[in-house]
């Protein structure tokens, strides 16, 4: 094991642990921990199994082995960026409700009140 | 029948006066509703002070989102018919009957305000026609259906058309998009000539660097709209 490959999986264990923390401490929902717990997984795996690079590389056709992880990370990044867009339209359409809702009934409140104030 | 006149006003501080006037002189017989939505000139406040029912939105939701706390709000109350009256005052109130009479008679469910069958008032620019041009054969390839004046937000709509666009409305330029979604299924669509205005005070919130994001976002949404399933 070289300097480089203990870095790796130093690193790729803080990061899961990292991702374990926040989602402990409430800062990372359950449901969004999920996806970074699984990258965070897979760094460690071909961290502590790199000679897996090699054969996978060449088995896609990829000469030069390193570069493997160009698509990959292209992949994992559109992934994300759909992951995301996905969660907005959600929290916006959510949102969007909230305000509709909360504008009509400060408008039955006001209502309300002005009926109470003929009353009197 | 109930009649409830939604005005989703955003920024009209210098027309909605005349509109609430305009519409209490055709009829007294109509609530309105004004929907503000959020706006930061004294909009609020001018119809407040016309005693007329506010709706205001806590924060800006664009005219789809404007309009569609309207549908819900006739739908909580129980209107029969709801009929949009843009706050701008490009939607003249004395076709509000012709707009409501097919609905009356049972003849359809949504009435759609359009310029382009008398072909009087104000007709838009030559761009804006070339695109209204284009949705018009785009809906009726799609949904066999002859819609003259898709973009016109003046229509009404009974209480089965309210009853469904309250939860399905789509907040940006939505009065395309919602004839193929009511379109498809089954709901009577028919239009009837109106004259619009070219708006009298303030800045129309399409702009012109709008225009090209705006025919590729209603045509776009038309197509989804199309093929997207209908309990969905």
């Amino acid at each position: 094991m070289d300097k480089i490959q203990i870095l790796l999986i130093v690193v790729s264990v803080l990061f899961v642990l990292f991702v374990l923390q926040l989602t402990r401490k409430k800062k990372l929902r359950e449901g969004y921990s999920l996806i970074w717990f699984f990258l965070g997984l897979i760094l460690l795996f071909f961290s502590v199994f790199r000679g897996i690079i090699d054969p996978l590389a060449a088995f896609v056709g990829i000469k030069v082995a390193p570069f493997i992880i160009i698509p990959f990370l292209i992949f994992v990044t559109f992934l994300l960026g759909m992951h995301f867009s996905i969660i907005i339209s959600k929290l916006a359409e959510e949102n969007k409700k909230l305000i509709q809702e909360v504008a009509l009934l400060k408008n039955r409140i006001e209502k309300l009140e002005m009926e109470k104030e003929s009353k009197i | 029948m109930r009649v409830l006149i939604i005005v989703p006003a955003f920024n009209e501080e210098g027309n909605i006066k005349t509109v609430i006037t305009n519409i209490r002189e055709i009829s007294k017989d109509f609530d309105i509703v004004v929907i503000n939505d959020c706006s930061k000139d004294k909009t609020e406040y001018i119809a407040r002070s016309l005693k007329v029912n506010v709706i205001s939105l806590p924060m800006n939701l664009g005219i789809g989102g404007a309009v569609q706390a309207g549908f819900k709000y006739a739908y909580e109350n129980n209107y029969d018919i709801a009929i949009q009256v843009d706050g701008d005052g490009q939607h003249n109130p004395k076709y509000i009957k012709k707009l409501i009479f097919p609905l009356k008679k049972g003849d359809a469910d949504v009435v759609n305000g359009s310029r382009f069958i008398d072909k009087k008032g104000f007709q838009s620019n030559f761009f804006r026609r070339l695109g209204i041009r284009f949705f018009q054969l785009l809906i009726n390839i799609l949904v066999r259906c002859n819609i003259t004046d898709s973009t016109s937000g003046f229509r009404s709509y009974n209480a089965k058309a309210i009853e469904l666009l309250k939860d399905n409305y789509p907040i940006d330029f939505p009065e395309p998009e919602a004839i193929i979604f009511l379109k498809k299924r089954q709901f009577r669509i028919i239009e009837v000539p109106v004259q619009m205005e070219s708006r009298v005070a303030g800045i129309s919130s399409i702009s012109v660097f709008k225009s090209i994001y705006y025919m590729i976002k209603v045509s776009v949404s038309i197509i989804i709209e199309f093929v997207r399933s209908n309990n969905g």
